[in-house]
């Protein structure tokens, strides 16, 4: 008995694991195998005829996966700079001073999270196509660069900042510009960690807003990149579509592993999750 | 820096519909040492912060050497902070720590940037701080703790830190609150006395927040006793204790806390215990029921007086304090102080006598204040 108490949490957790995981091992199943293997439902790993050079050499030169890659880059990072550069003295401000409307303001950002993008995107492309920003990099990244997921976030973090070494670091002739960025950002570095791993796995996954705003595909993130891809092939070639995804998932398991450590501590201490 | 008086006149705050300050006027002479004291809730901490320029007052000003800072910013005024949770800045080592509000001040914005700050900065300027910062440290104790961090230091060394980066500015006033209330008893007591002589060595203007009367006691040139947002009294240690103004100042200041006796002033103005003259003339105007307070030094074994049962003894090193219950009123606890090698003759019972010495009891009307009180003879009841 005691031996089934100590083991069943473990056994749920697997068989979630497993079920999370699944999509992704069949994904580098079918990018490693041959055409003639990919029906196959065995999970074996090792395929019988190992194709993954060419899968991923067909993945690389069909299309310009490079570029996809680029765009990716800048349009992630330019949605992330600009939300924690506007999110963190929103939420520094909310969390901190002490002023008329606090109280309103910070129930208009947990109305906002209420908000989904789908039921902005109508007025959005209007507004782009009317000033004639479709198909640039500043239409993938505008509608994201005030998040409010971000200063809800800092917010939680900020507010267990203690008001002692705030107001030490008042008399002692920090602006308040200073104390937000040099003293509670620094000591809320987990959670910028956690937003950063939501904001960048959020819009580098993203398809939706790229392909409402963008057609021309060099200006394609990855996942838009992706389904060029599978129209120039005409969904044949699985083997190379999935190579193509493994390519592009593996920064972002790379970028979540490098600050792991740091996520799950913002997460923990925000209280979000 | 020569120290600089610190001066409040009509200061008044209200959170909400709370009134926590009600008119405050305060003068701190140059270079004294002068403690707030009152129980949580009085006002003491909002007070400080005033004075601090961390919370503007609705009404009333703050001058500091003689000119008015009440709209200045906190670090326009010069002053410096200890707080209770000592407020370092906990990515820094306790050099930076020390020497952060210097680089505030003497150092431009460019020169404080992370990472490519140093190619701005003035390496005179650098090495001045460097060497203020070293004489800091040295006046706490601390050298050998400059290169960690806050999370690795003990409380008491915390406390040195804090203390050594009020100093390193050399401020017009030190701004105190409860900084000791965080340590334990015995360093307590040892950092009260540091205190003390760093008082001394520097000269400074300290305003110091306690709600602990004995750190007041031992520290202060001069006590303010607060209570519900007003100054009860304002007077040096032994005048707060020789003399309270108010019951309220007379239950605080003491340990054990003063006897307490429930009297009836007469229409000729004799003060009475339960129906027992106790020798002891007020003015006849302030006929009615009144507070006798004795302390408990004052008080002794005698053939008769007021008549109590011994409760308990406990010996404090050289004091023995006894414990005793009032027979007119068991609810009335009184306290004797004795030199502990001294007995307490009682009845098989443990029914005793207590006489007081008339001239040191304290006589307050039913509004708390101080009554006139002169000796008699006693009239036999």
């Amino acid at each position: 008995m005691a031996y089934v108490r100590r083991y069943l949490p473990h056994l749920v957790l697997a068989i979630g694991a497993f079920v999370m995981l699944l999509p992704f091992y069949w994904m580098f199943l079918t990018s490693i195998r041959s055409p003639g293997e990919i029906f196959d439902v065995s999970l074996w790993p090792i395929p019988k005829d190992f194709s993954a050079g060419e899968n991923f050499s067909r993945a690389a030169s069909q299309v310009p996966m490079a570029r996809f890659m680029l765009n990716g880059v800048i349009v992630c990072l330019g949605i992330l700079i600009v939300q924690v550069l506007t999110a963190v003295p929103a939420a520094y401000a909310l969390a901190k001073l002490r002023f008329p409307g606090r109280r309103l303001l910070m129930t208009l950002v947990i109305a906002a999270l209420c908000v989904p993008i789908q039921a902005l995107a109508l007025p959005l492309f209007v507004g782009l196509a009317m000033t004639e920003l479709l198909n640039t990099y500043f239409a993938m990244m505008a509608p994201f660069f005030l998040s409010v997921f971000a200063i809800f976030l800092f917010h939680q973090s900020f507010r267990s900042y203690p008001n002692e070494i705030i107001e030490a670091a008042r008399m002692d002739g920090f602006s308040e510009m200073e104390i937000c960025w040099r003293l509670v950002l620094r000591g809320s570095l987990p959670s910028l960690a956690a937003f950063s791993v939501f904001s960048l796995v959020a819009h580098w996954n993203d398809l939706y807003w790229p392909m409402i705003v963008v057609s021309d595909t060099n200006l394609a993130p990855p996942p838009l990149g992706m389904l060029y891809f599978a129209d120039v092939e005409s969904g044949a070639n699985y083997g190379a579509l999935m190579a193509g995804a493994t390519i592009i998932t593996a920064p972002m398991l790379v970028c979540f592993l490098l600050v792991r450590r740091h996520f799950i501590a913002g997460i923990t201490m925000t209280g979000v999750k | 820096m020569t120290p600089q008086s610190v001066e409040l006149r009509g200061i008044g705050k209200s959170f909400g519909t709370e009134n926590v300050l009600k008119g405050i006027d305060l003068s701190v002479r140059p270079g004294e040492f002068l403690s707030l004291v009152g129980m949580s809730g009085c006002g003491k901490s909002t007070l400080l912060r005033m004075i601090a320029g961390l919370e503007a007052p609705d009404r009333g000003t703050v001058s500091i050497g003689g000119s008015d800072v009440t709209d200045m910013d906190p670090s326009e005024r010069n002053l410096a902070m200890v707080f209770q949770s000592y407020a370092l800045y906990p990515h820094m080592n306790v050099r930076q720590n020390i020497a952060t509000p210097l680089r505030m001040r003497r150092l431009p914005l460019s020169a404080r940037l992370p990472l490519i700050g140093g190619l701005f900065a003035p390496s005179q300027t650098l090495r001045e701080i460097d060497a203020a910062v070293e004489q800091a440290a040295e006046t706490l104790h601390i050298p050998h703790l400059l290169d960690r961090k806050p999370a690795q230091l003990s409380g008491g060394q915390r406390q040195r830190v804090a203390l050594a980066r009020a100093l390193v500015r050399s401020p017009a006033a030190f701004l105190m609150d409860e900084p000791l209330s965080n340590l334990d008893a015995k360093l307590r007591a040892h950092m009260r006395e540091e205190l003390a002589s760093l008082h001394r060595r520097l000269g400074a203007t300290f305003i110091y927040v306690t709600h602990d009367q004995i750190e007041a006691m031992t520290m202060s040139d001069r006590i303010a006793l607060m209570s519900e947002g007003r100054i009860e009294q304002l007077g040096t240690p032994d005048e707060l204790y020789r003399s309270p103004a108010t019951l309220t100042v007379a239950r605080f200041i003491g340990t054990p806390s003063i006897n307490l006796l429930p009297v009836e002033i007469d229409a000729q103005g004799k003060v009475a215990a339960f129906g027992q003259d106790l020798g002891l003339q007020a003015a006849a105007a302030h006929a009615g029921p009144a507070t006798l307070g004795i302390r408990s030094e004052d008080l002794r074994p005698a053939a008769e007086g007021l008549a109590v049962r011994v409760l308990r003894a406990e010996t404090h090193g050289a004091d023995r304090f006894v414990s005793c219950q009032l027979l007119a009123d068991e609810t009335v606890r009184i306290t004797l102080r004795q030199a502990a090698g001294e007995t307490l003759e009682t009845g098989a019972d443990g029914l005793t006598h207590l006489a007081f010495a008339p001239e040191r009891a304290h006589l307050f009307g039913a509004d708390g204040a101080r009554r006139e009180l002169s000796v008699r003879e006693r009239v036999a009841a």
